[in-house]
C-alpha cells in the first residue's frame, strides 16, 4: 500500500524549511491557517508570519509590498479566495511587477466534498492561466508538492501552486520534478493518458485496465500546467493516436484547454478531456463527486477506447 | 519647522511641477490633470524636504518608499520624480507614447516607481507590505501611501486600513488628496464617503486634517506623523481639484481631460504669472 500524505502538510513543514534556509522567507494566510498548514511556519517562525483574517485582497496587495522590499513571500488561503477573490490584486499588483509571491492555494477542485459548489474551485486555474508572467503547478503527491515548493522559491517571479484538500497516495518511482517538465510515468503506442494532481492515480488505474483490453496506453504526468511541456506533448501527438487530459477543474480553461491550445497550432490531435463540464460542484463525499463529474478511471478508460 | 526661504522654495518648485504636469498631458493628448494638480504640494513636500531617498540609487534599501496608490495622477509623480533627478525632464514629453517609459498608469521599469498602479484601492496594501517589510528587517525608514478621495470608496482601503492598525504600523503615512471629486461628479453626491476623519479614527488610525495647499502645515503634519507611535498616520488634506489653474479648479470634466492647445496656453499663462 503506498503512503497516503495531505500536501498540505507537506507545504506547511517544507515552509519551515525554507523559514529555516533564508530569513527572507515570510508567510501569510487569511485566517485559514490551520486548514492550509500555514500554522506550522507560524509556530517556528511567528515574526514573518501574518494573518490578515478573512481579507484575501488586503493580502494579496500587501504580499506585493512586501516582495517589493526583497522577501519571498507565500500566501496561502482556500483556491476560492485565492484565484477568484482576490484576482485584481494577483493581475495587477503581483504578475504585472513580477513580484516574487509564490500563491499556495489549498482545498482546489470538487474533491473539497461536503462544503459544497461554494468552496470548488474548479476554475481557479483558467484565471491563474491566463495572467502574464505566472506560473502554474499541480503537484501529484507530497513528495512532489515539496519539489514545487522549493522550485518556486527558487525561481523568480509569481507562482501558482494548486494543493488538494484530501491525502493522496504517494507514487513509487517518480522522477523529480523540473518546471515546465512534464514525464512519462508508463510508456505506451495507442494512447496517450495526460494528468495532473489527484487525477494522475486515475490515470495510472485507467492504464493498467486498458492493458487488460490489449489498449496500450501512455502516462504522462503533468504537473507543470504553465510553462507547458509542448515538446512532450508533439512526441506524444506523433507517437500515439490522440490524447485523454485529466484534471480535477474546468474543461475550460485548464490542463486540456492547455494541451489544445498548444496543440491546435503546431500538430493537431484529438484531444478528449476528463473535468468538469460547465458545471458547479455540489456536496457529498469524494467517491461520489468523482463518479458524479466523471472523473474516474472508468471514464478516462472509455474517453481513451473511443480514440483507438 | 521651515523657515520662510525654504517654504518660497517648494512653493516655486510645486509651481514647476504643475507647469511640467500641464505639458505633459497637453502632449500626450489624454491623462488625468485635475488630481494631478490638486496633489502638487504635498508630493513636493515630501520628497523635497520629508523623504529620505537618492535620486542617483532608486533601489538604495533604506530609503523612505513612496506609492501612489490613485496611479492615473501619475503625471504629479512623474514630476517630482524628474525634478528629482530619477530620470532626464525631457521623457515627461513622451508620456502614454508608444514604446515610451512613462506608461499611462505608473509601470516598474521607470526609476524610482516601487509598484505598478493603476487599479484603485490597492496602494494602502502594498503600502502596508513595505511597511511590514521595516519592521521585520528593523529598518527606520517611512513608507509614505497617496490615495484618492474617491478611492476609498474601493473594500480593499478599508481591509488594509484595519490590518495596518492591528499591526500597530506606525512607519506608515497615508496622504488622502480630498478634492471632493470623481469621475462621476461630486464624491458626496456619487458615494458619500463622510465623515472621513471618524472612519479613519474608528479604524484605529491618528488622523490629522489639513489644508493641503499650505507648505508649512504639510511639513508639519509630515513630521507629526514621524512621531507618532504604535498606530498609522493619515493625513486628510483638503484640497481643490485642479489647483493652480483656474478654469480647472472644481471642474469635474478635468478629472480626466487633458487641456487643448488653446487651454494649455491660458494654463501656463497663469502659472508662470505672465
Amino acid at each position: 500500500m503506498a503512503e497516503m500524505l495531505y500536501a498540505r502538510d507537506v507545504y506547511g513543514k517544507t515552509l519551515v524549511e525554507l523559514g529555516k534556509r533564508s530569513a527572507d522567507v515570510v508567510v501569510l494566510d487569511a485566517d485559514l491557517s490551520g486548514s492550509t498548514r500555514t500554522g506550522i511556519f507560524l509556530k517556528e517562525f511567528p515574526e514573518r508570519f501574518f494573518n490578515f483574517g478573512v481579507a484575501e485582497q488586503n493580502m494579496m496587495a500587501t504580499a506585493a509590498g512586501l516582495a517589493s522590499c526583497g522577501k519571498v513571500v507565500f500566501v496561502s488561503t482556500f483556491a476560492m479566495f485565492a484565484s477568484g477573490r482576490a484576482w485584481d490584486q494577483v493581475r495587477n499588483t503581483i504578475c504585472y511587477s513580477d513580484f516574487n509571491v509564490k500563491i499556495v492555494a489549498t482545498h482546489a477542485g470538487i474533491t473539497v466534498g461536503p462544503d459544497g459548489a461554494s468552496h470548488q474551485a474548479v476554475e481557479d486555474i483558467a484565471l491563474m492561466r491566463s495572467i502574464p508572467n505566472m506560473k502554474i503547478i499541480v503537484p501529484c503527491d507530497g513528495p512532489e508538492t515539496r519539489e514545487a515548493v522549493l522550485t518556486a522559491f527558487e525561481t523568480n517571479g509569481p507562482f501558482y501552486i494548486r494543493l488538494g484538500r484530501s491525502k493522496v497516495p504517494t507514487l513509487e518511482k517518480r522522477p523529480s520534478f523540473k518546471l515546465g517538465k512534464g514525464y512519462i510515468l508508463r510508456d505506451g503506442s495507442d494512447v496517450t493518458l495526460v494528468a495532473c494532481g489527484l487525477m494522475i492515480h486515475e490515470a495510472l488505474k485507467a492504464q493498467e485496465a486498458l492493458a487488460k483490453e490489449k489498449i496500450s496506453a501512455r502516462v504522462i504526468s503533468m504537473p507543470t500546467i504553465k510553462p507547458l511541456d509542448g515538446d512532450l506533448l508533439l512526441e506524444a501527438a506523433h507517437e500515439t493516436k490522440g490524447l485523454v487530459v485529466c484534471e480535477e477543474h474546468s474543461v475550460i480553461g485548464g490542463l486540456t484547454s492547455s494541451c489544445a491550445e498548444f496543440l491546435s497550432e503546431r500538430y493537431p490531435t484529438r484531444i478528449l478531456g476528463i473535468g468538469v463540464r460547465n458545471r458547479f460542484g455540489q456536496s457529498g463525499d469524494e467517491k461520489s463527486l468523482l463518479k458524479e463529474y466523471k472523473l474516474t478511471s472508468d471514464d478516462i478508460v472509455a474517453s481513451a477506447k473511443t480514440l483507438v | 519647522m521651515l523657515d520662510n526661504k525654504k517654504i518660497a522654495e517648494l512653493e516655486e518648485k510645486a509651481r514647476e511641477i504643475r507647469v511640467m504636469i500641464i505639458k505633459m498631458l497637453a502632449r500626450a493628448g489624454s491623462g488625468h490633470p485635475g488630481g494631478s494638480l490638486s496633489s502638487a504640494d504635498f508630493l513636493t513636500c515630501l520628497y523635497f524636504s520629508v523623504m529620505r531617498h537618492n535620486p542617483r540609487d532608486p533601489n538604495w534599501p533604506d530609503r523612505d518608499r513612496f506609492h501612489l496608490s490613485k496611479g492615473h495622477c501619475c503625471p504629479v509623480f512623474y514630476s517630482v520624480l524628474a525634478e528629482a533627478g530619477y530620470f532626464p525632464k525631457t521623457e515627461l514629453l513622451n508620456l502614454r507614447k508608444f514604446g515610451a517609459m512613462l506608461q499611462g498608469h505608473p509601470d516598474r521599469h521607470t526609476p524610482g516607481v516601487d509598484v505598478c498602479s493603476g487599479s484603485l484601492g490597492q496602494g494602502l496594501s502594498v503600502a502596508l507590505g513595505m511597511s511590514l517589510a521595516a519592521k521585520i528587517d528593523k529598518k527606520d525608514y517611512r513608507v509614505y501611501c497617496l490615495m484618492g478621495d474617491g478611492e476609498v470608496q474601493e473594500g480593499n482601503i478599508w481591509e488594509a486600513a484595519m490590518a495596518a492598525a492591528h499591526y500597530k504600523c506606525d512607519n506608515l503615512c497615508a496622504i488622502l488628496d480630498y478634492n471632493g471629486f470623481q469621475i462621476d461628479g461630486r464624491v458626496a453626491d456619487v458615494m458619500a464617503i463622510e465623515p472621513l476623519a471618524d472612519k479613519w479614527r474608528a479604524f484605529g488610525w491618528y488622523v490629522i486634517e489639513l489644508d493641503g495647499h499650505n507648505m508649512s502645515a504639510i511639513y508639519k503634519a509630515l513630521n507629526t506623523a514621524k512621531k507618532i507611535k504604535e498606530k498609522p498616520t493619515i493625513l486628510i488634506a483638503k484640497t481643490i481639484k485642479g489647483k493652480g489653474v483656474s478654469f480647472m479648479e472644481n471642474v469635474v470634466d478635468f478629472h480626466g481631460r487633458s487641456p487643448s492647445e488653446e487651454e494649455t496656453q491660458l494654463a501656463l499663462k497663469e502659472l508662470k504669472g505672465e
